[in-house]
């Protein structure tokens, strides 16, 4: 391994503990918003995307990688915000969703089930593993998430949205 | 695009067509958000509150994207704060239709029904702009406002084939912003321009599709399509609004306004 690739392989070691502020059990890694990382002459740089056009979260995130990556020797930092390619929950790891369902928040089922037509993905509570579930409303507690609660154990339940 | 449209010279550069291209989209999507955000602490259910803020979140989103690009393209030093709140009413370029007062709930959802299931035919087509950041702004565009449209077109659902009151409401909504609806496909020399380049959406080309999902979702709410009749016209071209831009400015504007260049 060379020089460079070590020192991007610690950076992403780095980023891997960085936790997302509204979903603070998964990482940036985890949800796929960390991208990119180069390491050049210039320092380190980080590629972000976000989940939804106007995530309040993106700046936060921003700060938490900045100082995470100077905690650990690795500067100066640049961090680039790109839209394209959009980030999908299909580029959430599987570690990232069995964590997301640990946590209580139902994971995202395939972004094949995004979009205009009416939810077909069946949903399992993340308390019970029930499959009986409904929703409630197309928007949670955030913009990534919808409310569901189950039939069989009447919790009601965030469901990462397919996107 | 009427006839005489093409009579006028153009003088415009490719510059000034994207800065008012983006400016046009970025103004409909700030205004849209800011309407929605006056349900805050007034919607009829919490869950439908929460809703609506994360679908105005969404569009503010978006209208960041677009007004930071268009502050780029027009190279002036203006930034979106700029751009948002240190305008004055006849340099918008919203359409007139996202202007509109909220009215009852059952008018909210006729105005965001009427202009989601533009946005996700306008988004999937912008998708293909040789303009980079276009693309890529409605590529991600494109995801939120198909959720955003699903979940109109359920209330239109809901309240036209509901109660004889909700029916009532729905229909009254739709019958009052049906005169708005026109604008949406109006284009002028700066859309022919930037067709000619790649870079813009024919908007003609999408009214079928409108036509068809916005029918389609009404007759089965057990709604009337009002008629085509007159239509307003005049907001996103020319910046001649409604009665109600102003008052919207005034507060969506009041503390930059005030307090020049304030930050939290």
């Amino acid at each position: 391994m060379s020089a460079v690739e070590s020192a991007e392989h610690r950076v992403w070691a780095v980023l891997e503990q960085v936790p997302d502020p509204e979903i603070p059990v998964l990482s940036v890694v985890d949800l796929g918003i960390a991208r990119a990382v180069r390491v050049d002459e210039q320092g380190v740089e980080v590629t972000i995307t976000p989940t939804y056009s106007g995530c309040p979260a993106m700046h936060a995130i921003e700060q938490e990688i900045r100082s995470a990556l100077a905690g650990a020797g690795l500067a100066p930092v640049r961090v680039r915000t790109v839209l394209d390619p959009a980030w999908s929950t299909d580029w959430m790891s599987e570690s990232g969703k069995r964590k997301l369902a640990e946590y209580g928040i139902a994971p995202p089922g395939p972004a094949s089930c995004a979009g205009t037509a009416p939810l077909q993905w069946r949903v399992r509570c993340p308390r019970c593993g029930s499959l009986a579930t409904r929703l409630l409303s197309e928007f949670g507690s955030t913009a990534c998430k919808a409310l569901y609660q189950c039939r069989e154990c009447l919790e009601p339940f965030d469901y990462f949205k397919p996107l | 695009m009427t006839p005489g449209d093409a009579a006028v010279p153009t003088t415009l550069s490719l510059q000034q067509a994207l800065f008012e291209y983006a400016l046009r989209l970025g103004d409909t999507s700030l205004i849209l958000s800011h309407r929605l955000s006056e349900w805050c602490s007034h919607a009829p259910e919490l869950e439908e509150e929460v809703a609506l803020m994360n679908i105005a979140l969404d569009l503010i989103g978006q209208a960041r994207a677009l007004l930071t690009y268009a502050g780029e393209v027009e190279d002036k030093g203006r930034d979106e704060d700029a751009l948002a709140y240190h305008r004055d009413e006849r340099d918008w370029r919203n359409l007139l239709l996202v202007e509109q007062p909220n009215g009852d709930f059952a008018q909210t959802m006729a105005r965001q029904f009427l202009y989601d299931a533009f946005a996700v035919e306008f988004y999937g087509a912008l998708r293909q702009s040789r303009d980079e950041r276009l693309a890529a702004i409605a590529a991600k565009a494109l995801k939120e406002v198909s959720y955003h449209l699903r979940h109109s077109s359920q209330w239109v659902l809901r309240l036209g084939d509901g109660t004889d009151e909700s029916h009532r409401r729905m229909q009254h909504g739709i019958d009052e912003l049906w005169q708005y609806t026109g604008e949406l496909f109006r284009m002028d020399e700066v859309d022919r321009m930037l067709i000619a380049a790649g870079i813009a959406v024919d908007l003609e080309a999408l009214r079928p599709a409108w036509n068809a999902r916005v029918g389609d979702v009404l007759s089965e709410a057990t709604l009337i399509r009002p008629a085509d009749a007159w239509m307003q016209d005049g907001g996103k071209l020319k910046g001649l609004h409604s009665e109600h831009l102003g008052r919207l400015l005034a507060e969506m504007q009041f503390v930059q306004r005030a307090y020049p260049g304030l930050r939290w």
